[in-house]
C-alpha cells in the first residue's frame, strides 16, 4: 500500500497582490492613538464640527473599551504601532489619466478599469486612507444615484451622512467600531433614490499599501423604497512583515420594498488583522442578499449581521472561507428578527488546509416581536488534511413564536467513497480531490461575480503527489 | 475459445487483517456476458472493487490480468483508462457537480482527447432519452437527491457514453421496478457487442432478458463453487443457494 500522504491545495496565487508601491504618501499621522492623531486626521479632512467632536467621543469610547475576550487570538495587534492615516499623494479624480501612474498601474493589474468598462455602472477605488478614484454613469446619475467618496458625501450631501452615519453600528458597540469612529477615513457612499433600479453593478475596491497602516473606510449605502442595487467590495494589499490592521465599517438602510445585494471578496496579505464590522436594517419587504469570500489575512473577524426591522423583510447570507497555513479566519453571520414574517437564509462553506483555522460563527435572533420567524442555516466544512482546524459555533436566541428554524452543520474531510467513484471514471488524483474541493464551494461560487468565482477556482488547483489510504 | 480480456487466478484479497476473496479465479474472454450470482456477503461487491482497485482493500496474492497486462499495481483511474468501468450498486452523490460536467470530463480523461461540447451534449441528450431520463438530470448535482432508479439509470448512462471494454455491473438492478429493470437491461444490451464484455451480478434474471449469457458462476464465502451455462440462473432461482451449500459440504 502506498505511503498515506496529505492532500495539497494550493494557495491562492497572491503574486499579483504582491507587488508594492514605493511609499509615496504626502502625509502620515503618527504611530499609535492619541486625541492628537485624530485632532490631526479631522482637521486635514476638514470635518464639519459635528464629525470632529464624533470622532473625540468615538476615541473615548475607544479607550474606555476593553479588548474582545473572545474570538481569534489578537495580541498581534499593537495599536500603538499602526499608523492611522495615511494620504496618498493623489486628488480624488473622476478621470484614470489623472490618477498618479503606480497608483493607476497597481489598479491596472488588479483589472478594476477593465471591469469598469465591462461589467460595472461606477468604480471606486480607494489607496491606503483615501479614495483617490470614483464615476458613475451617467445615466445613473441622471436618475439621481449618487455614488462618490464619504468625504465628498459630507461637503455635499451632509444632512444625508449626518442622519445615518455610525446610527447602525455605533461608536459602543465594540472597541474596533469606537475605533473606527475616531480615525475613519475613505470609503463609498451610495444613495439609491426611491424606485430606481441600478441593474448593473457599483464596485469599490480597497487597497493598502503602506507597511503598518490602518485602513478605516466607511460605506454607507441607502437603498430609498422600491430601488435596487448590487454593490460588490474588493479588498487586497501586499505582504509586509508588519501587522496591518483594516478595521472598516459598513453600514446598509434597505427601505421598504428595496433590494441590496453587498458582495465582497476579501484577499487581505496575510499580516493583516481584519476586524471589519458590516450591518443592515432591512424595512419592511425588504430584502438584503451578503455574498462573501474570505480567503486572505492572518486574523479575520467578520459576521455581517441583518437586522430584520420590517414585517416580512427578508435576507440571504452566503459565504465561503480558506483557512491556510498561518491563518486564523473567524466569520459567520448574523441575523435579528425583530419583526412578524421575517425569514433568513444562511448558507457557508469554510475549507482550512495546511495547518489553517477556519471558524463559523452564526448567532440568530428572533425577537418577541417576530412571530412566524423564518430562518434556515447551512454551514458545512472541509479539512484537508489532518493539520487543518475548523470549528462550527452557532448560537440561536428564539423568544418569538411559532419560529421555524432549521439548523444544519457539516464537518469532514474529502469523501473517500466520492474519491474513489470519481477515480473509477478515468478522472486522475488530484483532478479528483479538486473536484470534489470545488464542488463543495460551488453553491456559493456561482453567486460571486464571475471574475472572482475564476479566482476561487484557481484558489482549488491542486498540486500533489498523493494517495489516498 | 475467444480471446482473454481478464484473466484472475488465485486471487486473495481482502481489508485489514480480515481476507474475503479466497483464491478466486475467473476467466472473462472478449465478447461474453458472465453473470455472477451468489449469497449477500459471499464477497461478490468486494471482487468488482478489487477489479477496479478500491484503496480499501489489499491484494495479498494471485494475479489479475487485463489483455495480458498485471493490473496489480495500476490505480483505479489508470484501470478505467485501460477500459474497465464498475457500475456501483449504491451510486455516491457527489454535491457540486453536475452529472453532464462528470461525464464530460471522465470521457476526456479516458479517451485523453478534448471533447466538442455541441456534439458531446448532443450525444448525451440522445443517449439520456434512450434511457428515459429526462434532459434536466444533466445539470444536477451528480446523484444529488436521484431515486434510486435514477441512480441506476446515470450509471448506464455512463456506461454507454466512456463506452469500456469491460463493464462491471455490481447489482444495477437491485430497487427498480419492473419498467426501470428494463430500461436498464435495454441499455446493457445496447452497450454488448462482441468486442466488449460484461460482468453481471445480479439477484433478478430479469435485467438479463435481452442479454444472451455465456458463462454463470457462483460465488460463496470469497470463493467460486459452482460454474454452468445459462441453466444454472434459472436452477438457482428456483433452488437457491443453499443446496450448492449442501453439496459442497457433502
Amino acid at each position: 500500500m502506498a505511503e498515506k500522504k496529505k492532500t495539497y491545495v494550493e494557495d491562492i496565487e497572491r503574486t499579483l497582490y504582491d507587488i508594492r508601491n514605493e511609499d509615496h504618501s504626502i502625509y502620515k499621522t503618527e504611530q499609535g492613538l492619541s486625541e492628537e492623531v485624530v485632532l490631526d486626521i479631522s482637521k486635514r479632512k476638514h470635518d464639519p464640527d459635528w464629525m470632529r467632536d464624533f470622532r473625540l467621543k468615538s476615541l473615548e469610547i475607544y479607550n474606555k473599551l476593553p479588548m474582545p475576550s473572545w474570538g481569534p487570538d489578537l495580541s498581534d495587534l499593537h495599536m500603538d504601532e499602526i499608523t492611522a492615516y495615511v494620504q496618498p499623494d493623489a486628488k480624488m479624480t473622476g478621470n484614470w489619466k489623472d490618477v498618479p501612474t503606480d497608483i493607476k498601474d497597481t489598479f491596472d493589474r488588479l483589472g478594476i478599469p477593465e471591469a469598469e468598462k465591462k461589467s460595472l455602472a461606477g468604480v471606486g477605488a480607494q489607496y491606503d486612507s483615501e479614495i483617490v478614484y470614483h464615476s458613475l454613469q451617467k445615466n445613473m446619475a441622471d436618475k439621481g444615484v449618487i455614488y462618490t467618496d464619504m468625504e465628498t458625501a459630507i461637503r455635499e450631501h451632509e444632512d444625508i451622512v449626518k442622519e445615518y452615519f455610525m446610527t447602525l453600528v455605533p461608536p459602543k458597540d465594540h472597541k474596533f467600531a469606537a475605533l473606527h469612529g475616531a480615525v475613519w477615513s475613505g470609503g463609498s457612499f451610495v444613495y439609491v433614490p426611491e424606485g430606481v433600479q441600478v441593474d448593473i453593478p457599483l464596485q469599490s475596491y480597497f487597497r493598502l499599501n503602506a507597511a503598518g497602516a490602518g485602513q478605516f473606510e466607511h460605506t454607507l449605502i441607502i437603498v430609498e423604497p422600491g430601488a435596487s442595487l448590487h454593490f460588490i467590495e474588493g479588498c487586497s494589499a501586499p505582504k509586509y512583515n508588519v501587522t496591518n490592521l483594516h478595521a472598516g465599517c459598513v453600514e446598509l438602510f434597505v427601505k421598504e420594498g428595496a433590494r441590496l445585494r453587498y458582495s465582497t471578496i476579501e484577499n487581505w496579505s496575510r499580516n493583516m488583522m481584519n476586524l471589519n464590522t458590516k450591518r443592515a436594517l432591512v424595512e419592511k419587504d425588504g430584502i438584503m442578499e451578503w455574498v462573501s469570500g474570505s480567503f486572505g489575512s492572518h486574523v479575520s473577524c467578520l459576521y455581517p449581521c441583518t437586522i430584520l426591522h420590517g414585517e416580512g423583510s427578508r435576507c440571504e447570507f452566503t459565504g465561503v472561507t480558506f483557512a491556510s497555513s498561518g491563518q486564523d479566519l473567524d466569520t459567520g453571520a448574523s441575523v435579528i428578527h425583530a419583526a412578524p414574517h421575517t425569514s433568513a437564509n444562511i448558507n457557508t462553506r469554510t475549507i482550512s488546509k495546511a495547518g489553517g483555522k477556519a471558524t463559523y460563527r452564526s448567532a440568530v435572533k428572533v425577537t418577541k416581536n417576530a412571530p412566524y420567524a423564518k430562518c434556515s442555516v447551512n454551514c458545512e466544512s472541509l479539512m484537508l488534511d489532518n493539520a487543518s482546524r475548523s470549528d462550527t459555533l452557532p448560537t440561536m436566541d428564539i423568544e418569538g413564536d411559532e419560529a421555524d428554524i432549521g439548523h444544519e452543520a457539516k464537518i469532514g474531510r474529502i469523501s473517500d467513497e466520492a474519491f474513489y467513484y470519481l477515480t473509477s471514471r478515468g478522472i486522475e488524483e488530484n483532478e479528483a480531490r479538486a473536484m470534489i474541493v470545488r464542488g463543495f464551494v460551488e453553491p456559493i461560487a456561482k453567486e460571486l461575480p464571475l471574475e472572482y468565482a475564476v479566482e476561487m477556482n484557481n484558489l482549488v488547483n491542486i498540486e500533489l503527489d498523493g494517495t489516498m489510504g | 475459445m475467444s480471446e482473454k480480456l481478464l484473466e484472475i487466478k488465485d486471487l486473495h484479497a481482502g481489508v485489514e487483517d480480515k481476507e474475503i476473496l479466497k483464491g478466486l479465479s475467473l476467466s472473462i474472454g472478449k465478447g461474453e456476458v458472465h453473470v455472477i450470482l451468489g449469497p449477500n456477503g459471499s464477497g461478490k461487491s468486494t471482487l468488482m472493487n478489487v477489479i477496479m482497485g478500491h484503496p480499501k482493500y489489499q491484494v495479498t496474492g494471485g494475479t489479475m490480468l487485463f489483455e495480458g497486462e498485471d493490473m496489480t499495481p495500476l490505480k483505479t483511474y489508470d484501470r478505467a483508462r485501460k477500459g474497465l468501468f464498475l457500475s456501483f450498486q449504491t451510486p455516491e452523490e457527489i454535491p457540486g457537480i453536475t452529472l453532464e460536467n462528470m461525464i464530460r470530463t471522465s470521457m476526456q480523461a479516458v479517451t485523453g482527447k478534448k471533447s466538442k461540447i455541441l456534439p458531446f451534449r448532443k450525444q448525451l441528450r440522445a443517449t439520456m432519452e434512450e434511457l428515459k431520463m429526462k434532459p434536466e438530470y444533466a445539470d444536477r448535482y451528480l446523484n444529488v437527491g436521484f431515486s434510486g432508479g435514477e441512480k441506476k439509470r446515470a450509471e448506464i448512462l455512463q456506461l454507454l457514453m466512456l463506452n469500456p471494454k469491460l463493464a462491471l455491473l455490481d447489482e444495477t438492478d437491485s430497487g427498480l421496478d419492473v419498467d426501470a429493470v428494463k430500461i436498464v437491461s435495454e441499455g446493457v444490451a445496447k452497450f454488448h457487442n462482441e468486442n466488449n464484455s460484461c460482468v453481471i451480478i445480479t439477484h433478478n434474471a430479469r435485467i438479463l432478458d435481452k442479454l444472451k449469457v455465456d458463462y454463470v458462476h457462483v460465488l460463496m464465502n470469497g470463493e467460486i463453487v459452482e460454474e454452468g451455462g445459462p441453466e444454472l440462473v434459472d436452477e438457482i432461482s428456483r433452488r437457491g443457494f443453499t443446496h450448492i451449500q449442501s453439496e459442497q459440504e457433502k
